[in-house]
């Protein structure tokens, strides 16, 4: 199976910056794997749901209960850039 | 001292004979001998490991021992989160990171008095069958520099091969624990999925991920298993039920038991001395009483295809994460989407970047029924029919990988013939089922072969019983030529 990938599309969703050559390198190695992995479209399922949770757990809860969380400050330390009490990021939102 | 088995330097340690600090110089010394060969280590903690030792001999000294892991020098891959100790995963976009808290298993750890060498070397992200996707430089076998130690946990396998510790933990996510141990001749096991808290492990496919041990026997890897494993509300995931009790049963012997030797799991591809090695130990077993038969599981075929859209597709989700906002690396740019399309290109290696497009793509709109969907589906008629054939089978045996321990670079160019070093392992870790890889004799070019033995979910008492029996069968003594006593 022949597998058409835009590729350029996938790495925005990805978030990943690649360059036009890096784009064309992972377009033709995906298409082998995605090749192989399109073996799964040939087995019957009929009757089977996905899986969510292999031994079949849901919804596990615990007790609400206060416990003290992570410490602000040594969190914020491992941060690239901060002010006070937040961290900073570069403009979200054209101006 | 290195050359101690856990169990046998808990008694050395219980009686007086030695201390904890003299047992962590002596594996500190066997690190500083191999570690410019191995580099099986990220970080060693000096500090930390003399202060933990330290805290051990006091409470030997008194008589308030906290059991088989007291004074006993271990070392954890580097994707388990240690407070205040860096924390890379192998990876350039968390060099530096030192995490705020312990990973539950850490924390367990810590407090059943084990001293924490340090951190392993891994695959970024614990994505590879060859610890060469390591940001900081591949680990090398101990068996031979020349070859791989397998992945991604290679450098918990390698120190532990080695004796720098006397044991290690490692994550499996398609088979990261058992295809190292078996690649570097030591014992890995991969719990029931839910056994072992993931809390603090960084997420790589969290439905596949399951924490496990390393150890040079089956005794210490149940040690070992047996101090992390239990209920920890930190993981929604993990298991509610009580551990399995597998100790008093350890020695019991096959006799009587139904071993299933998997069909789909031999023939082309695989090593002609591997299967030759894991026939002969199927024959032993049925020496021992063991009531042998092969059986099918046609799913297992495809189970490779079926881990790479799962697992990419998991990772693209949990590796969102790290955009450079609140740890790691970070690449400036005029908008905050251009910043963290920039800090990721640069922070991640080329496997890990494969992986997030492979999952992006399977999870996009359009895609999502005939890749992800599809594949969780025949996930679902996977672990039906491991469920049918355990009814017939108390453990299935195979290969743990089709081969020994390969070359640096053979693979490197050809993902999918790296992937396929996982055939063995990845159906227990889309079952969510255990499984263990025993070591079982070398090859003629002197590399280590592993023999894999699964067992039903919460199976790990019939599944330990089975491996100690095949460890006994092999009495596998050699030790790697780069273990060398000083």
């Amino acid at each position: 199976m022949h597998v058409d990938i835009d590729i350029a599309y996938v790495a925005r969703l990805a978030r990943l910056g690649l360059s036009a050559e890096e784009l064309s390198f992972y377009r033709d190695q995906l298409g082998v794997i995605l090749e192989h992995a399109a073996k799964v479209q040939e087995v019957d399922t009929e009757g089977f749901e996905a899986t969510a949770h292999p031994l079949g757990i849901v919804n596990q809860f615990r007790p609400d209960e206060i416990r003290p969380s992570l410490d602000r400050v040594e969190v914020l330390a491992a941060a690239p850039a901060t002010e006070g009490v937040y961290f900073v990021v570069p403009p979200a939102l054209e101006g | 001292m290195a050359d101690f088995t856990i169990a046998s330097a808990g008694s050395a340690l219980a009686a007086g004979e030695i201390s904890a600090t003299e047992l962590l110089d002596s594996v500190l010394a066997r690190a500083s001998l191999t570690e410019a060969d191995l580099h099986s280590f990220l970080t060693i903690d000096h500090e930390g490991a003399q202060a933990a030792a330290a805290a051990s001999n006091e409470r030997l000294r008194r008589g308030q021992s906290r059991g088989p892991l007291e004074g006993v020098p271990l070392a954890v891959k580097d994707n388990f989160c240690t407070r205040n100790l860096e924390t890379t995963c192998g990876s350039k976009i968390l060099f530096g990171y030192r995490p705020p808290y312990d990973a539950t298993a850490v924390a367990r750890l810590r407090a059943a008095g084990a001293v924490l060498v340090g951190k392993t070397n891994c695959d970024e992200f614990a994505m590879g069958s060859s610890t060469e996707n390591s940001a900081f430089g591949p680990t090398r076998n101990p068996w031979n520099p020349e070859r791989v130690p397998g992945g991604s946990s290679g450098g918990s396998a390698a120190a532990v091969a080695v004796g720098s510790v006397l044991g290690a933990f490692g994550s499996d996510t398609g088979g990261s624990i058992r295809q190292p141990a078996a690649l570097c001749g030591v014992v890995g096991f991969k719990p029931t999925y839910g056994l072992v808290s993931r809390y603090g492990l960084v997420a790589f496919a969290s439905s596949l991920d399951q924490i496990g041990p390393f150890a040079r026997t089956v005794g210490d890897a149940l040690t070992l298993f047996e101090a992390v494993a239990g209920h920890d509300p930190l993981d929604a995931t993990s298991y509610q039920g009580p551990v399995p009790e597998i100790r008093p049963t350890l020695a019991e012997g096959v006799s009587g038991l139904r071993v299933g030797i998997v069909r789909e799991l031999g023939g082309e591809g695989y090593d002609a001395e591997v299967a030759a090695a894991t026939s002969a130990m199927v024959d032993n077993l049925a020496d021992e009483g063991a009531k042998v038969s092969e059986v099918s599981l046609p799913s297992f075929e495809v189970a490779l295809s079926v881990y790479y859209l799962i697992a990419p597709a998991e990772c693209s989700a949990n590796l969102a994460r790290f955009d450079g906002v609140r740890y790691g690396l970070r690449v400036a740019g005029e908008t905050v989407e251009e910043m963290m399309a920039r800090t990721r290109a640069e922070g991640f290696g080329p496997e890990v970047t494969r992986r997030i497009l492979l999952g992006t793509y399977a999870l996009s709109a359009g895609y999502y029924d005939a890749f992800y969907g599809k594949a969780q589906k025949v996930r679902s008629r996977l672990i039906a029919e491991m469920a049918t054939v355990f009814e017939q089978a108390d453990v299935l045996v195979s290969p743990t990988s089709p081969t020994t321990a390969f070359e640096l670079g053979a693979k490197t160019q050809d993902p999918l013939a790296m992937y396929l070093s996982d055939v063995c392992t990845i159906p227990a870790n889309l079952a969510g089922t255990p499984a263990i890889s025993v070591p079982i004799g070398l090859d003629s070019a002197g590399l280590p072969i592993g023999f894999q033995i699964m067992a039903p979910a919460l199976g790990e008492k019939v599944m330990f019983q089975t491996a100690k029996a095949v460890e006994a069968l092999a009495n596998f003594d050699a030790r790697p030529p780069l273990a060398v006593s000083p």
